[in-house]
């Protein structure tokens, strides 16, 4: 995180790339986009574009991660090569494994992982192009799968950043936003169990600021979970039309 | 592994004891268990620390070698925070090449350190674009018995604080170390304070077997002036709002307190 010179957001209260501060960028979701998978979705939001596929409940290999009394639940978060600015190396970085990390854990508590002991869920999110906030709009769609794959589950998973730029907290940051801001706060929730399932944060806010940083996260979860059960619902719409015409 | 049988057994016992504002080993939800330090132990380090909270303990070594600066940021130096799960310090530590745990602690100890910006990177270019000092920050675990997140945070800011740097000179392009030392220009110092959620309460410095059973965890890192600096959640579980309002609230307190004691 710089301070830099350059200005974020104008006199009018307007970001770099029109939006509002507690303006979303345009987001676009697909479910059921990936036919070898249990379970798919994709997610365009601003410039991001990430798939996720589930694969499972399904055996366990190596088989000695088994466990007992539920599922092994597995997630890899990555990028691809050409996602960025610069060729990112395929193989995976520790930023990568920390988030697959913190993604799992987001979806975890929402999963009935109890009903399929000693099997495997296996997730993938995979990043085709980063534009700031992956790992939120990755648990976007990584929940999605898990639904589309008939995966019993408690609630949604639905995630999104706020920040500090250039002194004010604003929802939603996009790369520069992130790189050039003073913070960033990703948050997860589910919204039924009104409870947070990913909560991260690095730059620097008041106990005040990330108060209502954190507020204005859950804020924007909440107007990006209408976008999500939109987008499983319309699958169904249309698997229903599909079955009606023939 | 403890099996799950003794887990639940233990899990009950914790969390009617957490429920009662008691824990098992007496302390009360928001003590942390004594904490101390020796700093400078390892003479061959540039800086060291090895920092007790309760029986854990973590030495951390702080080596400065030069090399190339990021591309982005030509006339700073370049912090590398790294963490060895040694495997003499717990019966579950193997062998290998670092797991998520290890990844995630050093990733939340460098935040730390690199949004307090507790080290002036800025002092630490030689030759802009070419040459800069390089900081490897070290976590070894020693003894695992809960909270490795706090107890390596403390142990990295302790041996960064006393860390010194080679004096040099630039002639014709040339680096010339000179006889003497300076100190790592160290200017912010983050502390941070880890919660674990044990069956919807909080308490502060979880030990190995309230980690055990824990639902989940969150650690708050706290710059010298207050504010927040990190944050990371992790485990299965979940926080409410309120939680976390009131981890951070505590958390600043507890922040203000362990400062004293290094600083």
């Amino acid at each position: 995180m710089n301070q830099s010179t350059i200005k974020l957001i104008d006199e009018n209260g307007i970001r770099k790339d029109g939006r509002k501060l507690d303006e979303l960028r345009p987001i676009k979701i697909t479910v059921g986009v990936l036919s070898n998978a249990d379970g798919s979705a994709y997610i365009e939001q601003g410039k991001n574009k990430i798939l996720a596929a589930v694969y499972g409940p399904r055996e366990v290999h190596p088989r000695h991660l088994a466990l007992p009394d539920r599922a092994l639940l597995r997630c890899r978060y990555h990028m691809a090569p050409f996602s960025v600015e610069e060729r990112k190396p395929p193989a995976p970085s520790r930023r990568e494994l920390e988030l697959s990390k913190v993604i799992r854990e987001a979806l975890e508590p929402t999963i009935f992982l109890e009903q399929y002991p000693r099997t495997s869920i296996d997730l993938f999110v995979e990043v085709l192009q980063a534009d700031g906030g992956t790992r939120c709009a990755g648990a976007i769609v990584a929940s999605l799968a898990l639904a589309d794959a008939g995966i019993p589950m408690r609630d949604l998973v639905v995630a999104c950043a706020s920040g500090k730029v250039d002194g004010q907290i604003v929802l939603d940051l996009n790369d520069i936003e992130d790189k050039e801001g003073e913070a960033d706060v990703p948050v997860a929730f589910a919204p039924n169990l009104n409870t947070i399932t990913l909560l991260q944060m690095d730059g620097l806010l008041t106990i005040e600021e990330f108060e209502k940083a954190l507020n204005l996260a859950i804020e924007g979860c909440r107007r990006i979970h209408a976008l999500q059960r939109e987008a499983l619902k319309s699958k169904y719409v249309a698997v229903k039309e599909e079955a009606e015409v023939e | 592994m403890s099996s799950i049988m003794v887990s639940r057994i233990r899990q009950k016992q914790i969390a009617q004891l957490i429920a009662s504002g008691n824990r098992l080993d007496g302390r009360g939800l928001t003590d942390y268990r004594e904490i101390k330090m020796e700093p400078g132990i390892i003479e061959k380090a540039e800086g060291s620390a090895l920092v007790y909270i309760g029986k854990t303990e973590v030495l951390t070594g702080v080596k400065i070698e030069t090399g190339e600066p990021f591309s982005d940021r030509p006339n700073e130096g370049v912090l590398t925070v790294n963490s060895e799960f040694v495997p003499l310090a717990s019966p579950e530590f193997e062998a290998g090449p670092p797991g998520e745990e290890s990844i995630e602690l050093a990733r939340v100890v460098d935040r730390g350190i690199r949004e307090s910006k507790a080290i002036e990177l800025e002092k630490m270019c030689i030759l802009p674009g070419k040459k800069v000092f390089v900081v490897f920050v070290d976590v070894y675990v020693l003894n695992h018995d809960g909270n490795l997140i706090d107890t390596a945070a403390l142990a990295a800011l302790a041996a960064l604080l006393n860390t010194k740097m080679f004096n040099y000179e630039v002639k014709d392009d040339e680096v010339k170390i000179l006889p003497g030392f300076t100190h790592l220009p160290v200017v912010n110092h983050p502390i941070s304070v880890t919660f674990a959620e044990i069956n919807g309460k909080l308490v502060v410095d979880p030990g190995l077997d309230e980690e055990e059973v824990m639902d989940a965890r969150l650690t708050v890192t706290f710059e010298k002036n207050g504010k927040v600096c990190a944050m990371q959640k992790s485990g299965r579980g979940t926080f409410t709002n309120e939680q976390i309002l009131e981890a951070v609230k505590i958390g600043q307190q507890k922040a203000e307190e362990i400062r004293k004691k290094v600083v």
